[in-house]
């Protein structure tokens, strides 16, 4: 199973165990991983489930599409290394991913 | 108690799925329902968060989406004309004693209910507020997240921040009579209208409004009155703009709001019932729908409808203390298809 490690603002880390199939978000909530808050439930319609993905890593994540690159207008502080973690789907060879929880969602 | 405020049997505060269906459940058992919510229209978040967003668990539907749900729920609930209050808040709920309730909302419409349905779900939305540093001060002084009267930005130096729809009928419609008008977006896109798109470049174009891309970082001023911002741009590089004002859109956040302030015991943020009338720790004052929590609490809208219907008999017994509850099923009762008007 892959594993995904989400590092908090302050340095924290939280390694899970996600399943293939599964978004980014849904491996962090399930693990109870501080700063995800994912009001939406999943549905790129909130924008409160920013992660930075570390800049070796954006190959295997992709480009995020062009509603999730819209909800991110409403995401604080966006980099260029910004996505929406429901928008993330998880597959094998994104084992060992690293992403950055940002120090607030809005 | 004063005589403006609108009488009637139930109020459900909510428009969400749950909301309107209760306004169904109660009309079943004749009782009249009046339905407040925040927002500019029906379906809760079904409608402000993901309208096409398919759904697949909601009975009898393999799939729908959220606004078609409401929809549908809409053209169930007609038969029990239910008044709608929209874009308002309920601020004040007191016990009118014994038999009732008063509240008030943001905008002061005020009610005498017998009973009253918190269907709130996640709470109220409210604008987000960006996490700047010290932002708070400068809330109602020099940040403001709404437009009340266009008049009052006057001759301001206006940042407005954000790049959706809020943000860009703003500023045109702040344009004509601020100082000047910037908005600040991170990106050359825009997720709004094309023609509210365009006729905002053409005033930059123009040189009547500026365009900068980039994200407002800081606030700068003292006493809650701005001087300037912080914007950061693409390459990392952040100074400072003078302003007056700024104008954050950003979008909806649920907050549980004054529901906090009502009396009512809460358990993190959410009301809890028991599961026989989904009754709060104040009789009379029922919670169904997200904003509930018992034992067992799944936060479905296929439970919502369920918590509906049961909280409907309890409502019953208050607001028709003398007459008999009898089950009927809508397949068979006359007299319910004459209340939805069946023939």
């Amino acid at each position: 199973m892959p594993k995904i490690t989400y590092i908090e603002h302050d340095g924290t880390k939280h390694e899970v165990e996600a399943e293939s199939g599964m978004t980014v978000m849904e491996a962090a909530v399930k693990n109870s991983v501080p700063g995800i808050e994912a009001e939406c439930g999943g549905a790129c319609s909130c924008a409160t489930c920013h992660v930075y993905v570390e800049e070796n890593w954006r190959a295997a994540t992709g480009q995020p599409e062009e509603m999730e690159e819209d909800m991110l207008d409403f995401a604080f502080d966006v980099r260029d290394s910004s996505r929406l973690s429901c928008q993330i789907k998880v597959s094998d060879e994104m084992d060992g991913l690293v992403v950055q929880v940002p120090e607030k969602q809005f | 108690m004063a005589s403006n405020a609108i009488k009637t049997d139930a109020v459900i505060i909510g428009a969400g799925p749950v909301g309107l269906f209760a306004v169904f459940e109660l009309g079943l058992l004749d009782i009249k329902a009046e339905v407040i919510d925040i927002l500019d229209k029906p379906g809760g978040q079904c409608a402000e968060l993901y309208p096409e967003k398919p759904i697949y668990d909601i009975p009898g539907y393999p799939v729908i989406t959220g606004q078609s749900l409401t929809d549908q729920i809409m053209a169930q609930i007609k038969p029990f004309n239910p008044v709608f209050h929209l874009q308002q808040r309920v601020d004040e709920l007191q016990s009118g004693g014994e038999d009732g309730f008063r509240l008030k909302t943001d905008i002061g419409t005020e009610f005498e209910a017998k009973v009253v349905i918190v269907a709130a779900g996640g709470g109220s939305f409210t604008p987000k507020r960006p996490p700047l540093a010290g932002i708070e001060d400068f809330e109602g002084k020099s940040v403001f997240y709404s437009v009340r009267r266009i008049e009052d930005f006057r001759d301001r130096t206006i940042v407005i921040a954000g790049g959706g729809d809020s943000a860009l009928d703003w500023a045109l419609a702040l344009q004509p009579v601020a100082k000047r008008v910037t908005i600040v977006h991170r990106r050359e896109e825009f997720r709004a209208a094309p023609d509210s798109v365009n006729r905002m470049r053409a005033l930059a174009d123009r040189g009547d409004l500026d365009f900068i891309i980039g994200q407002v970082m800081e606030l700068y001023g003292d006493k809650g009155q701005l001087d300037g911002v912080g914007i950061r741009a693409r390459d990392g590089e952040t100074s400072r703009l003078d302003c007056d004002t700024l104008l954050p859109f950003f979008g909806l956040t649920m907050k549980l709001g004054p529901v906090a302030d009502w009396g009512l015991n809460l358990e993190e943020n959410l009301i809890p019932v028991d599961t026989e009338k989904f009754e709060t720790s104040q009789k009379r004052i029922f919670a169904i729908g997200d904003i509930n929590t018992y034992p067992g609490k799944l936060k479905l809208i296929l439970s919502g409808f369920h918590e509906a219907a049961l909280m409907a008999r309890q409502a019953h017994r208050y607001v028709y203390p003398d007459a008999k509850y009898v089950f009927q099923y809508t397949t068979s009762s006359s007299s319910i298809h004459k209340k939805l008007g069946v023939k």
